[in-house]
């Protein structure tokens, strides 16, 4: 009796596990099929609301702006692409809700990824858990490369080495015209502490002296007591560790303040938010803050062009209203679609197999070539500034496009 | 570093008054109707948006278009109050209150996005950027603006209170509402009246949050948990207290800031666990409170 009981239970638990393996697989990216003519079903989930809704809104309407235009040119392999978006209120949790539903319950055949490096790292792992291909364009930290998923795919430039054109040209100014002194405030984030880590590296071995490096929470409501702080310490050179406009707003409000203007100041996010950053800060204070950032609407690439003509066609205002997060998000949608139009399709292995085989594809941000990690290695690094209410780019020096860098830095207009 | 703490002393007591401005209308709407107002944080932000409006629409200064703009939230706390919180009664009164709120808020939030979108906005004025030098550094005169209203507004709150017949009716009811009915106070239009002016302090505390911060229409999460941890600490319904805790708290978060940004909002928290764990009822507890 004993030994039946035994046995009994053993088949159910057998066969529990082959439902749930039949199951797993159902629920995986098996169809792949380019014969079919029905629309390809893509799923995302987006900041629509919570702290990185500006970002989240901008990259819907960068996914929109690709679905439109890939299915007014007849789709990709003669399918129409559809958009299934969800909204993850950027909460981390929220995000792997949403992918899972996207992928077992909605049975998307691609997915493409959310807004910032903190949603991207655990999104990436329930696209992996299930065999979907992850190609993304704003998860470009640390964070999301340590994980080593063979399935993720940055098409920005990682976020590492945003301030890499910035280091360059202050280390080919003569020592002498160097800042002395550099102070390196930074929210607790992924996206901003690795940029900060490099460059406070970077520039302490070209004889910068970091008079102040501190990290603060991201859920920190008032700065002033920061900013005040690196006020006191009266650095020639400001890298803030930024993630958002009311960062940089509430810095230089705090150094207005206290009446002082760094000579250089440069921030990893806030001043490529175009209109949002100056109606924050006033454009007589925009003029002389910095921002590194692959791409902006001015950038000469034919591509680039078109998509921000269609921008401003479909959504109206003018071409400097186009922010980074819409090309983007269009970024991955070209990606992808030349990954599915190679490979005759949508199924991750594929996908992911011919990504990492050394091909470089195109995309409004430029070339896009993946290494081992999922990093794109041909990325272009500029670095923009605000210039008398226009944001134009001043490095690399001798890139086309750029214009000469004000330096230093303006003083308060206020 | 002699300077340092100084400085940081001062930020803590003047950023304390700007969160005191905040949530003397959440400790006063506990305090009389015993709701917890989770949609405060958004009320200061539609009071921050009310002045951006008056501001760039009409070009008044912020401190002018207070005039407008308080009488204008009171009229929303009533309302708020006379749609939401008056039709609810039972035993399930306290927590169904809880969810009016929240709904509140996400309605709120809502028409907010669909009005002014997603994109950060901020007030500009002079006071925002300018400073006056004191003792070596300089003190913003935006905060200073800012604490002082809010000693303005709960004076003012402590005169309509202990001084005016309608105080005598707020206090009896937050005693004993049963007893104040029978005495013949009109218990329904006390809770509208206090919602309206709890309401209303919002636009003053929106300003101020407006001119320090930009933000959006959904900025009032972040606010809503250190408002509550404020009125929680000074003890729930204690106006005054809500000044001493906010100081309170502000001033060990800017100290900790000197060494160790990254705890500082951790200590702003651990400083409301550790004096709740020597005074649970918070500074000024509930039952002094209401025997004042």
């Amino acid at each position: 009796m004993r030994s039946l009981t035994h046995r009994t239970r053993f088949l159910a638990v057998g066969t529990i596990a082959v439902l749930a393996t039949a199951l797993l697989a159902a629920c995986g990216n098996s169809s792949g099929s380019s014969g079919s003519s029905k629309p390809i079903l893509i799923g995302t989930s987006l900041s629509l609301t919570g702290d990185f809704s500006a970002d989240g809104l901008a990259f819907e309407r960068g996914y929109k702006l690709w679905a439109s235009d890939v299915n007014a040119h007849g789709g990709i392999n003669g399918r129409k692409v559809q958009l299934d978006i969800l909204n993850d209120n950027s909460s981390p949790t929220q995000v792997v809700t949403n992918y899972t539903d996207l992928i077992t319950v909605k049975h998307v055949e691609l997915t493409f990824g959310p807004f910032s490096t903190l949603l991207t790292a655990p999104a990436a792992q329930v696209a992996h858990r299930y065999g979907y291909s992850f190609i993304e364009g704003a998860g470009g930290g640390n964070l999301v490369f340590s994980e080593k998923l063979p399935n993720v795919f940055d098409v920005s430039l990682p976020v590492a080495n945003e301030f890499d054109p910035f280091i360059s040209w202050l280390s080919s100014l003569p020592a002498s015209q160097r800042p002395a002194t550099a102070a390196y405030p930074t929210v607790d984030d992924p996206f901003a502490s690795p940029q900060e880590q490099r460059a406070q590296s970077m520039l302490e071995a070209l004889g910068i002296k970091t008079v102040y490096a501190k990290t603060f929470p991201a859920e920190v409501p008032d700065y002033l007591p920061n900013a005040d702080l690196v006020a006191s310490k009266k650095p020639d050179l400001v890298v803030l560790g930024s993630t958002d406009v009311p960062t940089v707003q509430a810095f230089m409000h705090g150094f207005e303040q206290q009446h002082f203007s760094p000579k250089l100041f440069i921030a990893a996010a806030g001043p490529d938010q175009g209109a949002a950053f100056v109606s924050a800060v006033g454009s007589g204070n925009a003029s002389g803050m910095m921002v590194g950032n692959p791409w902006y609407p001015d950038y000469k690439n034919a591509a680039s062009q078109a998509m921000v003509a269609e921008y401003v066609k479909k959504y109206g205002g003018s071409p400097s209203d186009v922010n980074a997060d819409v090309a983007e998000a269009y970024s991955v949608g070209q990606v992808t679609a030349q990954a599915v139009e190679h490979t005759g399709s949508t199924k991750g292995s594929a996908i992911d197999s011919y990504l990492h085989s050394g091909v470089t594809l195109n995309s409004v941000q430029g070339p896009v070539k993946f290494d081992s990690l999922g990093r794109n290695i041909k990325a272009i690094a500029f670095i923009f500034q605000w210039q008398n209410s226009n944001y134009v780019q001043v490095l690399p020096v001798h890139a086309t496009g750029s214009v000469p860098i004000l330096n230093p830095k303006p003083n308060w207009t206020s | 570093m002699g300077t340092e703490v100084t400085h940081a002393i001062a930020d803590g007591i003047l950023g304390g008054g700007v969160y005191a401005l905040m949530a003397a209308g959440l400790t006063l709407i506990f305090g009389v109707l015993d709701i917890i107002n989770v949609a405060q944080g958004i009320m200061v932000v539609l009071g921050a948006y009310l002045s951006y409006v008056l501001s760039v629409h009409l070009h008044l200064n912020v401190l002018t278009g207070l005039l407008i703009t308080v009488p204008v939230m009171f009229v929303i706390g009533v309302a708020i109050h006379w749609l939401f919180i008056r039709p609810l009664r039972g035993s399930e009164r306290t927590s169904m209150t809880l969810l009016a709120c929240f709904a509140v808020a996400l309605i709120t939030e809502g028409i907010l996005y669909w009005r002014f979108g997603s994109n950060y906005v901020s007030l500009h004025n002079s006071y925002s950027e300018s400073s006056v030098h004191v003792l070596g550094f300089y003190l913003a005169d935006i905060y200073l603006i800012g604490f002082g209203l809010a000693v303005a507004a709960i004076a003012a709150l402590y005169l309509i209170l202990y001084r005016t017949t309608f105080g005598r009716a707020v206090r009896a009811t937050m005693q004993n509402q049963t007893a104040a009915r029978l005495v013949g106070i009109d218990v329904t239009r006390v809770a509208a009246v206090t919602f309206g002016i709890g309401t209303a302090v919002t636009a003053v505390g929106g300003m101020v949050f407006g001119s320090i911060n930009s933000f959006t229409p959904n900025s009032g999460y972040d606010l809503i948990s250190r408002l509550l941890a404020i009125v929680i600490l000074a003890g729930m319904g204690s106006i005054g207290g809500a000044l001493v805790a906010a100081v309170l708290m502000t001033t060990a978060e800017a100290l900790v800031d000197i060494w160790q940004p990254d705890w500082a909002v951790a200590v702003f928290y651990l400083a409301m666990v550790i004096i709740l764990t020597v005074r649970p009822g918070g500074l000024f507890g509930r039952r002094a409170v209401r025997a004042q």
